[in-house]
């Protein structure tokens, strides 16, 4: 309990800090505040790629269809945060480098992200027998996680020669960051991530009773 | 031990050449790669028309081609033991590691022989002039190796799933991606004629992804196949 008013309270103390504290960046203006937003829940997409990935090894292994569940309703979420954190980086990226899409090592990772979730939910609704989509998606999610290591060393080679400006453009907010910012962009990190759990629990929960629901009553 | 290696990839051969036998009886896959990958060939080629093309976008279509006669063949090999009730059986008869060893097999030699067709005609109708071709051939080897290791396992699970036509290029694409700019940045450096030691990087990538997703392919499969 006591978390989620954590939750509460740092996202509302984030949103407040954000738009109140750091002085507008000298080239970007008060565009840069997004930088706030965007990339934590870039992180959440990754993050819920980990946690599907987990609750899929642990489902081939244990064969609880709890862990299916938890890894569909990941990846559900998962998806969200992949859209939100495109369309975020396209409105960043209109503003920092002129155009909604450069195919910048970072946007085509994320794109990818929003692949891999797209293809592994229609993997799942292609498939009825439950037992047997469990499975399935389950190797499919361990199998594309594999893959991204490797897009982080192919994906820049092929583009960074196109757009040699944008490592500059984010390590220099990065590394320049004073300690002020680092600390709001660091709650904010752990007020998403907070979020994605709480919206977790609660739609496993929900679906763990809409599930009991139809074994007592499967005329509904 | 000696003698168990040798039944098991005895049994991985016949597997093999039962797929194989099976496919010449019909030549149903076989068909549809080869001629699906000359028309798509024969459309880029009159699309073209007249223009000449840097040898980077050769390479791009090359690859392109390459990418979706595999979508529209290599699923075949679980897909038609579905189709004909079969699976079950050849349950009964081989161990997973041995069915898959054998269906990767079949595809590796499919997609190499749709290469060894790919190749001549690319090279003739799209004036494709490759360098170092030596280092093309090592990137196509490679690159071939893992596009089966990864196509074969995600074969194996659209065969399992209800609609199966569209599902295939889906599951594939963002996994193959990695491979796919790699092999096309491998493929244009020996076009125009880079060494060895320039096209390493990629040969290493190639090298990598496929033993990546060899074993991971390998682990993976006994859960998609034991329902």
């Amino acid at each position: 309990m006591w978390w989620k008013i954590l939750t509460g309270v740092l996202i509302g103390a984030v949103v407040i800090a954000v738009f109140l504290m750091p002085p507008p960046q000298k080239e970007l203006g008060d565009i840069s505040r997004i930088f706030f937003f965007h990339v934590p829940v870039a992180w959440v997409t990754v993050l819920a790629f980990l946690v599907a990935m987990v609750n899929s090894i642990l489902y081939l292994s244990r064969k609880n269809p709890v862990y299916d569940l938890q890894a569909a309703i990941s990846s559900q979420l998962g998806f969200l945060f992949a859209i939100l954190a495109t369309v975020s980086g396209a409105i960043f990226a209109k503003n920092a480098w002129g155009s909604f899409w450069n195919w910048d090592p970072r946007e085509t990772s994320v794109f990818i992200l929003l692949l891999i979730y797209g293809a592994y939910l229609a993997l799942r609704s292609a498939i009825e027998a439950e037992d047997r989509r469990a499975n399935l998606s389950a190797v499919y999610s361990i199998l594309a996680f594999i893959t991204v290591p490797f897009l982080v060393f192919v994906v820049p080679r092929v583009f960074q020669s196109l757009h040699p400006t944008d490592t500059i453009v984010n390590s220099q907010i990065k590394f320049q960051m004073p300690p002020l910012l680092l600390f709001i962009f660091l709650g904010s990190l752990l007020g998403f991530s907070l979020l994605f759990f709480w919206i977790y629990n609660l739609e496993v929960k929900l679906n763990i009773l809409y599930k009991k629901a139809k074994e007592v009553n499967p005329a509904r | 031990m000696g003698i168990k290696s040798s039944t098991w990839t005895s049994r991985v051969l016949a597997l093999f050449l039962k797929d194989f036998k099976s496919e010449l009886r019909t030549r149903y896959s076989l068909n549809a790669l080869v001629m699906f990958a000359v028309i798509t060939l024969t459309v880029i080629s009159f699309s073209i028309g007249m223009f000449s093309l840097s040898s980077k976008v050769k390479s791009s279509l090359f690859w392109i081609v390459i990418f979706f006669s595999a979508m529209s063949g290599l699923a075949q090999v679980f897909i038609k033991e579905e189709e004909a009730k079969t699976s079950s059986l050849l349950k009964l008869v081989a161990s997973p590691e041995s069915i898959f060893a054998g269906k990767l097999l079949y595809n590796l030699v499919l997609l190499l022989f749709l290469e060894l067709i790919i190749v001549p005609l690319f090279i003739i109708m799209l004036g494709f002039s490759i360098l170092n071709f030596w280092l093309f051939l090592c990137v196509l080897v490679l690159g071939s190796l893992g596009l089966v290791c990864a196509t074969t396992i995600i074969a194996a699970i659209v065969a399992k799933a209800s609609v199966k036509g569209a599902l295939f290029a889906v599951l594939s694409f963002p996994i193959l991606l990695p491979l796919l700019v790699t092999v096309i940045s491998g493929t244009n450096l020996a076009a125009e004629g880079a060494s060895f030691s320039q096209g390493l990087r990629d040969l290493q990538i190639l090298f990598s992804y496929a033993v990546v997703m060899f074993v991971a392919s390998f682990l993976l499969f006994d859960f998609v196949w034991e329902e």
